[in-house]
């Protein structure tokens, strides 16, 4: 029992050889084997969503998903939003916007917003408040966050749709 | 806040899922969505021996429509009806409903199926199956059956599958001509769990109410049908007037329990309440 298994995962991109124990989540399997600590662990249980990434495309609690189950799949975290030295339209506006303090509930909450605007471009000002319900921060009071979503989901439709 | 060791399988075919199902038994959980067992399992409330993934088997990720109704597969994601999955009422329904299950990237991965097998009495989608009378398919190496929703469910967390079945289908009588339905739900905060829920599914001719549906949920250790009141919503017009008796008497027919979220007398408060609105938005 519980002897590891060799999967490659794709994260940003990039391969990573990991050899995991079945029980590790995703978001240890991030954080400790392919050293991406951009990705944080609040809760562990699915309520607080700072350990949102994207796996395929969607937006996903990774502690309620076991690394050996990314296999295959796309994955994508914080590390994966920037440019380069350009920020993502998303990072601008919370930063711009003073959509975080201490930062913590950052990465979950830029990866959220960067997943489901991408499923859905056109989303209403009250339809972002709603999604964004589905993370916790204890810092910002969420009016700055909601107010860098709507500003950078403004942004993202007035770019040239690929 | 780490789960214990287990062993972990993926099968490619719903054969292979069932064999080890067979093999397994109590030993072993079924992985689809994973959004209320990892939770489990992260805390040690569960701790299975082996986890069969059943999410690389395709044919069990479908929604069918015809003249008798939806047939959901077992790998059928919550998110799947943000959009309407069939024109009419019931597509429309389901699609509120989904909108009150926990949050947008818990929906991308928790499954309608999984939600009945895990039965927990908070559950919209319980609800739904209970007050619709949903079918159940359960499979196993020792063939196919087929379960009558209020057979399913036996309490918190239980049901009437056994160690070696697969949920691998749920079906959901059409709402054609003339129905109309409400739902409304009590919690905390958005996406919290219910602490109580009504649906109401009337269908109407002429004005007055032919059929009803009348469920509550949140409540007790299971989703409820009020029978006797959709007796009583029979031959009516769902009058303002009516549809106060009938939240009152379900105020009075239920006898909720109370937890650290909501005491007793607070949910009956709250059911009543739902039943009053769910009637109103089905009515109006």
């Amino acid at each position: 029992m519980a002897s590891k298994i060799n999967i490659d995962l794709a994260v940003n991109g990039t391969s990573h050889a990991v050899s995991i124990e079945p029980r590790r989540t995703l978001a240890d399997v991030l954080r400790d084997d392919c050293g991406l600590t951009g990705t944080h662990i609040g809760c562990e249980h699915g309520v607080c969503g700072a350990c949102t990434v994207l796996v395929d495309d969607k937006p996903v609690r990774s502690c309620l998903m076991f690394g050996v189950q990314a296999e295959g799949k796309a994955i994508r975290t914080v590390e994966g939003l920037a440019n380069g030295d350009t920020l993502h339209p998303l990072q601008q506006a919370f930063w711009e916007n003073h959509g975080l303090q201490c930062g913590f509930c950052t990465p979950g909450f830029l990866m959220l917003s960067a997943g489901v605007l991408e499923q859905n471009p056109d989303m209403s000002d009250d339809e972002i408040r709603d999604v964004l319900s589905s993370n916790l921060c204890r810092c910002t009071g969420y009016q700055n966050i909601v107010k860098a979503v709507q500003i950078a989901a403004r942004e993202l439709r007035a770019r040239p749709r690929v | 806040m780490k789960p214990a060791p287990f062993d972990y399988v993926r099968p490619a075919s719903l054969s292979e899922v069932l064999a080890l199902l067979a093999k397994h038994k109590d030993d072993c959980k079924i992985l689809a969505g994973g959004q209320s067992l990892v939770p489990a399992m992260n805390f040690r409330l569960a701790r299975p021996a082996v986890l069969i993934d059943i999410n690389d088997i395709r044919e069990l990720d479908y929604i069918r429509s015809d003249d008798s109704g939806l047939t959901i597969g077992a790998l059928t994601r919550h998110a799947a009806f943000h959009r309407s999955v069939v024109a009419g009422p019931l597509g429309a329904m389901l699609s509120k409903v989904a909108s009150n299950i926990a949050h947008y990237p818990i929906r991308q991965r928790g499954t309608f199926a999984g939600s009945l097998a895990h039965a927990d009495p908070a559950s919209e989608w319980c609800l739904v199956a209970t007050t619709l009378d949903a079918a159940i398919v359960a499979k196993s190496t020792r063939g196919e059956r087929t379960i009558a929703i209020g057979d399913f469910f036996n309490g918190t967390f239980s049901t009437d599958l056994e160690a070696d079945e697969l949920l691998t289908e749920i079906r959901l009588p059409a709402l054609g001509q003339g129905w109309r339905t409400g739902f409304y739900e009590f919690s905390r905060r958005a996406g919290d769990f219910a602490l109580g829920m009504a649906l109401a599914a009337l269908r109407f001719e002429a004005g007055i109410v032919r059929e009803a549906r009348l469920g509550v949920g949140g409540v007790s250790d299971r989703a409820i049908r009020l029978r006797k009141l959709e007796a009583r919503l029979v031959g009516g017009a769902a009058s303002p007037q009516m549809i106060d008796t009938i939240a009152h008497e379900a105020w009075a027919s239920v006898s909720p329990i109370g937890d650290i979220h909501a005491t007793p007398e607070y949910r009956r408060d709250l059911v009543a309440t739902a039943v009053r609105r769910a009637l109103a938005e089905a009515a109006a």
